[in-house]
Protein backbone atom coordinates (compact mmCIF):
# COMPACT_ATOMS: atom_id res chain seq x y z
CA UNK A 1 0.00 0.00 0.00
CA UNK A 2 2.73 2.36 0.97
CA UNK A 3 4.85 1.36 -1.98
CA UNK A 4 2.10 2.18 -4.40
CA UNK A 5 1.67 5.57 -2.82
CA UNK A 6 5.38 6.16 -3.10
CA UNK A 7 5.33 5.42 -6.80
CA UNK A 8 2.50 7.85 -7.31
CA UNK A 9 4.28 10.55 -5.34
CA UNK A 10 7.52 10.14 -7.25
CA UNK A 11 6.53 12.28 -10.18
CA UNK A 12 8.83 12.06 -13.17
CA UNK A 13 11.15 15.06 -12.83
CA UNK A 14 11.46 15.31 -16.61
CA UNK A 15 7.81 16.24 -17.06
CA UNK A 16 7.45 20.01 -17.03
CA UNK A 17 4.77 21.88 -15.08
CA UNK A 18 2.57 24.13 -17.14
CA UNK A 19 2.66 26.90 -14.55
CA UNK A 20 6.43 26.86 -14.47
CA UNK A 21 6.69 26.92 -18.25
CA UNK A 22 4.47 30.01 -18.40
CA UNK A 23 6.23 31.73 -15.53
CA UNK A 24 9.66 30.86 -16.92
CA UNK A 25 8.81 32.30 -20.33
CA UNK A 26 7.27 35.46 -18.89
CA UNK A 27 10.03 36.04 -16.34
CA UNK A 28 12.77 35.49 -18.87
CA UNK A 29 11.13 37.74 -21.46
CA UNK A 30 10.62 40.42 -18.84
CA UNK A 31 14.27 40.26 -17.80
CA UNK A 32 15.34 40.28 -21.45
CA UNK A 33 13.30 43.42 -22.17
CA UNK A 34 14.62 45.21 -19.09
CA UNK A 35 18.25 44.34 -19.75
CA UNK A 36 17.99 45.13 -23.46
CA UNK A 37 16.35 48.52 -23.04
CA UNK A 38 17.92 49.76 -19.81
CA UNK A 39 21.22 48.03 -19.17
CA UNK A 40 22.91 47.05 -22.44
CA UNK A 41 22.69 50.53 -24.05
CA UNK A 42 24.10 52.17 -20.91
CA UNK A 43 27.03 49.77 -20.68
CA UNK A 44 27.69 50.20 -24.38
CA UNK A 45 27.57 53.96 -23.91
CA UNK A 46 30.14 53.71 -21.11
CA UNK A 47 32.37 51.45 -23.24
CA UNK A 48 32.17 53.80 -26.22
CA UNK A 49 32.83 56.87 -24.09
CA UNK A 50 35.81 55.17 -22.47
CA UNK A 51 37.26 54.05 -25.79
CA UNK A 52 36.81 57.54 -27.17
CA UNK A 53 38.35 59.12 -24.10
CA UNK A 54 41.41 56.91 -24.33
CA UNK A 55 41.73 57.27 -28.08
CA UNK A 56 41.12 61.01 -27.89
CA UNK A 57 43.81 61.32 -25.23
CA UNK A 58 46.31 59.43 -27.33
CA UNK A 59 45.46 61.48 -30.39
CA UNK A 60 45.75 64.73 -28.47
CA UNK A 61 49.13 63.70 -27.08
CA UNK A 62 50.32 62.74 -30.55
CA UNK A 63 49.14 66.03 -31.96
CA UNK A 64 50.86 67.96 -29.17
CA UNK A 65 54.08 66.07 -29.76
CA UNK A 66 53.89 66.74 -33.47
CA UNK A 67 53.26 70.41 -32.77
CA UNK A 68 56.24 70.56 -30.42
CA UNK A 69 58.47 68.90 -32.97
CA UNK A 70 57.35 71.30 -35.65
CA UNK A 71 58.00 74.27 -33.35
CA UNK A 72 61.44 72.93 -32.50
CA UNK A 73 62.30 72.49 -36.16
CA UNK A 74 61.05 75.98 -36.86
CA UNK A 75 63.13 77.48 -34.06
CA UNK A 76 66.21 75.60 -35.19
CA UNK A 77 65.67 76.81 -38.71
CA UNK A 78 65.18 80.37 -37.54
CA UNK A 79 68.29 80.15 -35.41
CA UNK A 80 70.45 78.85 -38.22
CA UNK A 81 69.02 81.47 -40.54
CA UNK A 82 69.84 84.19 -38.03
CA UNK A 83 73.37 82.85 -37.67
CA UNK A 84 73.79 82.83 -41.42
CA UNK A 85 72.44 86.31 -41.65
CA UNK A 86 74.78 87.64 -38.99
CA UNK A 87 77.68 85.94 -40.76
CA UNK A 88 76.72 87.60 -44.03
CA UNK A 89 76.30 90.94 -42.35
CA UNK A 90 79.72 90.69 -40.74
CA UNK A 91 81.34 89.83 -44.01
CA UNK A 92 79.52 92.59 -45.78
CA UNK A 93 80.57 95.08 -43.12
CA UNK A 94 84.15 94.00 -43.42
CA UNK A 95 84.05 94.29 -47.19
CA UNK A 96 82.40 97.65 -46.93
CA UNK A 97 85.06 98.84 -44.49
CA UNK A 98 87.80 97.80 -46.84
CA UNK A 99 86.02 99.51 -49.73
CA UNK A 100 85.58 102.70 -47.73
CA UNK A 101 89.24 102.80 -46.79
CA UNK A 102 90.23 102.20 -50.42
CA UNK A 103 87.93 104.90 -51.62
CA UNK A 104 89.16 107.37 -49.04
CA UNK A 105 92.73 106.63 -49.91
CA UNK A 106 92.05 107.10 -53.62
CA UNK A 107 90.23 110.33 -52.93
CA UNK A 108 93.05 111.61 -50.77
CA UNK A 109 95.61 110.76 -53.43
CA UNK A 110 93.50 112.43 -56.07
CA UNK A 111 93.13 115.49 -53.85
CA UNK A 112 96.81 115.57 -53.24
CA UNK A 113 97.52 115.31 -56.94
CA UNK A 114 95.03 118.05 -57.68
CA UNK A 115 96.50 120.35 -55.06
CA UNK A 116 99.97 119.67 -56.40
CA UNK A 117 98.85 120.34 -59.96
CA UNK A 118 97.09 123.58 -59.07
CA UNK A 119 100.12 124.71 -57.08
CA UNK A 120 102.32 124.03 -60.10
CA UNK A 121 99.96 125.94 -62.35
CA UNK A 122 99.76 128.94 -60.08
CA UNK A 123 103.53 128.99 -59.65
CA UNK A 124 103.95 128.84 -63.41
CA UNK A 125 101.43 131.62 -63.93
CA UNK A 126 103.06 133.79 -61.33
CA UNK A 127 106.45 133.14 -62.89
CA UNK A 128 105.14 134.10 -66.30
CA UNK A 129 103.56 137.18 -64.85
CA UNK A 130 106.77 138.03 -63.06
CA UNK A 131 108.76 137.50 -66.25
CA UNK A 132 106.41 139.73 -68.25
CA UNK A 133 106.28 142.46 -65.69
CA UNK A 134 109.99 142.19 -65.14
CA UNK A 135 110.64 142.42 -68.81
CA UNK A 136 108.47 145.56 -69.10
CA UNK A 137 109.89 147.18 -66.08
CA UNK A 138 113.47 146.30 -66.91
CA UNK A 139 112.89 147.63 -70.42
CA UNK A 140 111.48 150.90 -69.17
CA UNK A 141 114.18 151.34 -66.62
CA UNK A 142 116.88 150.41 -69.07
CA UNK A 143 115.56 152.77 -71.70
CA UNK A 144 115.20 155.54 -69.20
CA UNK A 145 118.69 154.83 -68.09
CA UNK A 146 120.02 154.62 -71.62
CA UNK A 147 118.31 157.75 -72.74
CA UNK A 148 119.64 159.53 -69.82
CA UNK A 149 123.04 158.17 -70.55
CA UNK A 150 122.95 158.55 -74.28
CA UNK A 151 120.83 161.61 -74.24
CA UNK A 152 119.15 160.36 -77.17
CA UNK A 153 115.51 160.69 -77.38
CA UNK A 154 114.04 157.51 -78.16
CA UNK A 155 110.53 158.54 -78.71
CA UNK A 156 109.89 156.46 -81.61
CA UNK A 157 108.06 153.40 -80.38
CA UNK A 158 109.49 151.06 -82.91
CA UNK A 159 112.94 152.00 -82.33
CA UNK A 160 112.47 151.94 -78.64
CA UNK A 161 111.30 148.33 -78.55
CA UNK A 162 113.98 147.28 -81.03
CA UNK A 163 116.60 148.70 -78.76
CA UNK A 164 115.15 147.00 -75.73
CA UNK A 165 114.94 143.65 -77.45
CA UNK A 166 118.44 143.89 -78.65
CA UNK A 167 119.56 144.76 -75.18
CA UNK A 168 117.74 141.88 -73.65
CA UNK A 169 119.05 139.47 -76.20
CA UNK A 170 122.52 140.59 -75.47
CA UNK A 171 121.75 140.18 -71.85
CA UNK A 172 120.62 136.65 -72.38
CA UNK A 173 123.53 135.84 -74.58
CA UNK A 174 125.93 137.08 -72.00
CA UNK A 175 124.25 134.97 -69.38
CA UNK B 1 8.94 -6.18 2.54
CA UNK B 2 10.75 -3.98 0.02
CA UNK B 3 13.76 -2.06 1.27
CA UNK B 4 12.38 1.26 0.15
CA UNK B 5 9.28 0.65 2.14
CA UNK B 6 11.32 -0.14 5.21
CA UNK B 7 13.29 3.08 4.94
CA UNK B 8 10.25 5.19 4.30
CA UNK B 9 8.37 4.08 7.34
CA UNK B 10 8.94 4.18 11.03
CA UNK B 11 11.92 5.90 12.65
CA UNK B 12 14.40 5.04 9.90
CA UNK B 13 16.24 7.60 7.77
CA UNK B 14 14.20 8.92 4.87
CA UNK B 15 16.60 9.53 1.99
CA UNK B 16 15.89 12.67 -0.03
CA UNK B 17 14.00 11.88 -3.21
CA UNK B 18 12.53 13.71 -6.16
CA UNK B 19 9.61 14.55 -3.94
CA UNK B 20 11.83 16.97 -2.06
CA UNK B 21 11.80 19.07 -5.20
CA UNK B 22 8.02 19.36 -5.23
CA UNK B 23 7.33 21.68 -2.38
CA UNK B 24 3.77 22.69 -1.67
CA UNK B 25 2.70 26.15 -2.88
CA UNK B 26 3.10 29.03 -0.44
CA UNK B 27 -0.56 29.88 -0.92
CA UNK B 28 -2.33 26.55 -0.70
CA UNK B 29 -3.94 25.46 -3.94
CA UNK B 30 -2.29 28.17 -6.07
CA UNK B 31 0.32 26.47 -8.21
CA UNK B 32 1.79 29.86 -9.22
CA UNK B 33 3.11 30.42 -5.71
CA UNK B 34 5.55 27.53 -5.44
CA UNK B 35 9.07 28.19 -4.24
CA UNK B 36 10.81 27.92 -7.64
CA UNK B 37 8.32 30.29 -9.27
CA UNK B 38 8.75 32.87 -6.54
CA UNK B 39 12.51 32.47 -6.78
CA UNK B 40 12.43 33.05 -10.54
CA UNK B 41 10.52 36.28 -10.04
CA UNK B 42 12.91 37.27 -7.28
CA UNK B 43 15.86 36.64 -9.59
CA UNK B 44 14.34 38.84 -12.30
CA UNK B 45 13.84 41.59 -9.76
CA UNK B 46 17.34 41.30 -8.29
CA UNK B 47 19.10 41.16 -11.68
CA UNK B 48 17.11 44.12 -13.02
CA UNK B 49 17.72 46.26 -9.97
CA UNK B 50 21.40 45.39 -9.74
CA UNK B 51 22.20 46.07 -13.37
CA UNK B 52 20.06 49.17 -13.66
CA UNK B 53 21.84 50.60 -10.62
CA UNK B 54 25.22 49.56 -11.97
CA UNK B 55 24.70 50.94 -15.47
CA UNK B 56 22.66 54.03 -14.65
CA UNK B 57 25.57 56.48 -14.62
CA UNK B 58 27.59 54.90 -17.43
CA UNK B 59 30.63 56.85 -16.25
CA UNK B 60 33.99 56.74 -17.97
CA UNK B 61 35.64 56.12 -14.62
CA UNK B 62 33.35 53.46 -13.09
CA UNK B 63 32.28 53.19 -9.48
CA UNK B 64 32.71 49.85 -7.70
CA UNK B 65 29.12 48.92 -8.48
CA UNK B 66 29.43 49.89 -12.12
CA UNK B 67 32.70 48.01 -12.36
CA UNK B 68 31.10 44.86 -10.96
CA UNK B 69 28.21 45.10 -13.41
CA UNK B 70 30.53 45.89 -16.29
CA UNK B 71 32.74 42.93 -15.48
CA UNK B 72 29.84 40.50 -15.83
CA UNK B 73 28.45 42.29 -18.88
CA UNK B 74 31.91 42.55 -20.45
CA UNK B 75 32.50 38.84 -19.88
CA UNK B 76 29.32 37.88 -21.74
CA UNK B 77 29.81 40.54 -24.40
CA UNK B 78 33.48 39.93 -25.18
CA UNK B 79 34.35 36.40 -24.15
CA UNK B 80 31.09 34.70 -25.05
CA UNK B 81 29.45 36.80 -27.79
CA UNK B 82 32.27 38.58 -29.61
CA UNK B 83 34.83 35.80 -29.55
CA UNK B 84 32.38 33.18 -30.79
CA UNK B 85 29.97 35.02 -33.05
CA UNK B 86 32.29 37.57 -34.65
CA UNK B 87 31.51 40.88 -36.27
CA UNK B 88 27.70 40.83 -35.96
CA UNK B 89 27.73 39.86 -32.29
CA UNK B 90 26.08 42.98 -30.80
CA UNK B 91 22.62 41.85 -31.95
CA UNK B 92 22.81 38.80 -29.67
CA UNK B 93 24.43 40.37 -26.62
CA UNK B 94 21.14 41.26 -24.87
CA UNK B 95 19.86 37.70 -25.25
CA UNK B 96 23.09 36.04 -24.14
CA UNK B 97 23.45 38.50 -21.27
CA UNK B 98 19.92 37.75 -20.07
CA UNK B 99 20.51 34.04 -20.41
CA UNK B 100 23.74 34.11 -18.42
CA UNK B 101 22.54 36.30 -15.58
CA UNK B 102 19.19 34.52 -15.34
CA UNK B 103 20.69 31.04 -15.13
CA UNK B 104 23.56 32.10 -12.88
CA UNK B 105 21.33 33.85 -10.37
CA UNK B 106 18.80 31.05 -10.20
CA UNK B 107 21.56 28.48 -9.86
CA UNK B 108 23.27 30.38 -7.09
CA UNK B 109 19.95 30.57 -5.24
CA UNK B 110 20.63 26.89 -4.58
CA UNK B 111 23.30 27.72 -2.02
CA UNK B 112 22.05 31.08 -0.73
CA UNK B 113 20.93 30.58 2.87
CA UNK B 114 17.16 30.67 3.38
CA UNK B 115 16.46 30.53 -0.37
CA UNK B 116 18.48 27.33 -0.93
CA UNK B 117 16.71 26.08 -3.97
CA UNK B 118 17.96 26.10 -7.57
CA UNK B 119 14.99 26.87 -9.77
CA UNK B 120 16.79 25.20 -12.67
CA UNK B 121 16.36 21.86 -10.91
CA UNK B 122 12.79 22.11 -12.11
CA UNK B 123 13.08 20.98 -15.69
CA UNK B 124 10.42 23.41 -16.94
CA UNK B 125 12.78 26.39 -16.72
CA UNK B 126 15.66 24.80 -18.66
CA UNK B 127 13.07 23.65 -21.21
CA UNK B 128 11.87 27.22 -21.68
CA UNK B 129 15.39 28.54 -22.08
CA UNK B 130 16.34 25.78 -24.50
CA UNK B 131 13.22 26.52 -26.56
CA UNK B 132 14.20 30.21 -26.74
CA UNK B 133 17.70 29.29 -27.87
CA UNK B 134 16.29 26.73 -30.31
CA UNK B 135 13.97 29.30 -31.87
CA UNK B 136 16.69 31.97 -31.92
CA UNK B 137 19.37 30.05 -33.74
CA UNK B 138 17.01 28.44 -36.27
CA UNK B 139 15.30 31.75 -36.92
CA UNK B 140 18.49 33.69 -37.61
CA UNK B 141 19.87 30.79 -39.70
CA UNK B 142 16.76 30.75 -41.86
CA UNK B 143 16.65 34.53 -42.14
CA UNK B 144 20.32 34.71 -43.07
CA UNK B 145 20.41 31.92 -45.65
CA UNK B 146 16.80 31.27 -46.59
CA UNK B 147 14.93 28.16 -45.51
CA UNK B 148 16.00 26.05 -48.50
CA UNK B 149 19.72 26.62 -48.20
CA UNK B 150 19.58 26.38 -44.42
CA UNK B 151 17.85 22.99 -44.51
CA UNK B 152 20.07 21.81 -47.34
CA UNK B 153 23.18 22.68 -45.38
CA UNK B 154 21.90 20.75 -42.37
CA UNK B 155 20.72 17.70 -44.28
CA UNK B 156 23.43 17.48 -46.89
CA UNK B 157 26.66 18.55 -45.34
CA UNK B 158 28.89 19.78 -48.18
CA UNK B 159 32.15 18.01 -48.96
CA UNK B 160 30.95 14.53 -47.98
CA UNK B 161 30.61 11.48 -50.27
CA UNK B 162 26.98 10.90 -51.34
CA UNK B 163 26.76 7.47 -49.71
CA UNK B 164 27.53 8.99 -46.32
CA UNK B 165 24.26 10.92 -46.43
CA UNK B 166 22.38 7.74 -45.55
CA UNK B 167 24.03 7.96 -42.18
CA UNK B 168 24.68 11.68 -41.88
CA UNK B 169 21.33 13.17 -42.84
CA UNK B 170 19.28 11.59 -40.03
CA UNK B 171 22.09 12.25 -37.58
CA UNK B 172 22.37 15.91 -38.53
CA UNK B 173 18.59 16.38 -38.43
CA UNK B 174 18.47 14.78 -35.01
CA UNK B 175 21.37 16.92 -33.83
CA UNK B 176 19.86 20.20 -34.90
CA UNK B 177 16.25 19.60 -33.93
CA UNK B 178 16.30 17.16 -31.02
CA UNK B 179 19.70 16.65 -29.46
CA UNK B 180 20.72 20.27 -29.19
CA UNK B 181 17.71 21.63 -27.29
CA UNK B 182 17.39 18.45 -25.27
CA UNK B 183 21.01 18.27 -24.11
CA UNK B 184 21.05 21.99 -23.48
CA UNK B 185 18.11 21.81 -21.09
CA UNK B 186 18.84 18.41 -19.55
CA UNK B 187 22.48 19.21 -18.82
CA UNK B 188 21.48 22.26 -16.84
CA UNK B 189 18.55 20.54 -15.17
CA UNK B 190 20.45 17.39 -14.23
CA UNK B 191 23.40 19.26 -12.80
CA UNK B 192 21.21 21.42 -10.60
CA UNK B 193 19.00 18.53 -9.66
CA UNK B 194 21.87 16.21 -8.74
CA UNK B 195 23.75 18.95 -6.94
CA UNK B 196 20.78 19.82 -4.80
CA UNK B 197 20.10 16.18 -4.07
CA UNK B 198 23.70 15.67 -3.04
CA UNK B 199 23.57 18.58 -0.63
CA UNK B 200 20.32 17.25 0.80
CA UNK B 201 21.84 13.82 1.36
CA UNK B 202 24.75 15.15 3.36
CA UNK B 203 22.92 17.79 5.33
CA UNK B 204 19.81 15.75 6.12
CA UNK B 205 22.06 12.77 6.73
CA UNK B 206 24.20 14.73 9.15
CA UNK B 207 21.07 15.90 10.88
CA UNK B 208 19.77 12.36 11.15
CA UNK B 209 23.06 11.04 12.48
CA UNK B 210 22.90 13.64 15.24
CA UNK B 211 19.73 12.00 16.51
CA UNK B 212 21.33 8.57 16.62
CA UNK B 213 23.42 6.82 19.22
CA UNK B 214 26.67 8.39 20.50
CA UNK B 215 28.82 6.70 17.85
CA UNK B 216 26.71 8.10 15.08
CA UNK B 217 26.70 11.55 16.71
CA UNK B 218 30.49 11.62 16.32
CA UNK B 219 30.24 10.92 12.61
CA UNK B 220 27.67 13.63 12.08
CA UNK B 221 30.16 16.58 11.88
CA UNK B 222 31.93 14.85 9.00
CA UNK B 223 28.70 14.68 7.08
CA UNK B 224 28.10 18.38 7.68
CA UNK B 225 31.70 19.23 6.75
CA UNK B 226 31.29 17.30 3.54
CA UNK B 227 28.03 19.11 2.92
CA UNK B 228 29.81 22.45 3.31
CA UNK B 229 32.64 21.34 1.03
CA UNK B 230 30.10 20.25 -1.54
CA UNK B 231 28.44 23.65 -1.28
CA UNK B 232 31.62 25.24 -2.61
CA UNK B 233 31.80 22.60 -5.28
CA UNK B 234 28.19 23.32 -6.14
CA UNK B 235 28.98 27.00 -6.50
CA UNK B 236 31.55 26.11 -9.12
CA UNK B 237 29.13 23.84 -10.93
CA UNK B 238 26.42 26.52 -10.84
CA UNK B 239 28.70 29.08 -12.46
CA UNK B 240 30.00 26.54 -14.95
CA UNK B 241 26.51 25.49 -16.02
CA UNK B 242 25.43 29.09 -16.60
CA UNK B 243 28.60 29.57 -18.64
CA UNK B 244 28.13 26.39 -20.68
CA UNK B 245 24.49 27.12 -21.51
CA UNK B 246 25.38 30.62 -22.72
CA UNK B 247 28.50 29.46 -24.54
CA UNK B 248 26.63 26.73 -26.42
CA UNK B 249 23.89 29.19 -27.37
CA UNK B 250 26.55 31.55 -28.72
CA UNK B 251 28.15 28.70 -30.65
CA UNK B 252 24.80 27.61 -32.14
CA UNK B 253 24.12 31.19 -33.21
CA UNK B 254 27.59 31.41 -34.72
CA UNK B 255 26.97 28.15 -36.58
CA UNK B 256 23.67 29.39 -37.95
CA UNK B 257 25.29 32.63 -39.13
CA UNK B 258 28.22 30.85 -40.77
CA UNK B 259 27.86 29.96 -44.43
CA UNK B 260 28.61 26.29 -43.96
CA UNK B 261 28.07 24.10 -40.95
Amino acid sequence: MHVINLAAENANPLIPHTAELIVGAIAFTLLFLVLRSKVVPMFEKAFTARTEAIQGGIERAEKAQLEAQRALAQYNEQLSKAREESQTLREEARAQGVAIIEELRAKAQEEAARITASAHASIEAERQQAITSLRNEVGTIAIELASKIVGEALDDQARQSRVVDRFLDDLEKSK
Amino acid sequence: MPLVHLLRTGEGFVPPSTNDFNLPPVIAGNEYTTKPILLVFLSVLLISVFFIMASRKAAIVPSKLQFAGESIYGFVRNDLARDNIGHDFMRFVPYLFTLFTFILTNNIFGIVPLLQFPAMSHVSFPYVLAIFTFITFHYIGIRKQGIRKYMKDIMFMPGVPKAAYILLTPLELATFFIVRPLTLSLRLFANMFAGHLLLLVFILGGDHLLKGVIGLKLISPFAFAFGIGLTFFEFMVQCLQAYIFTLLTALYIAGALADEH
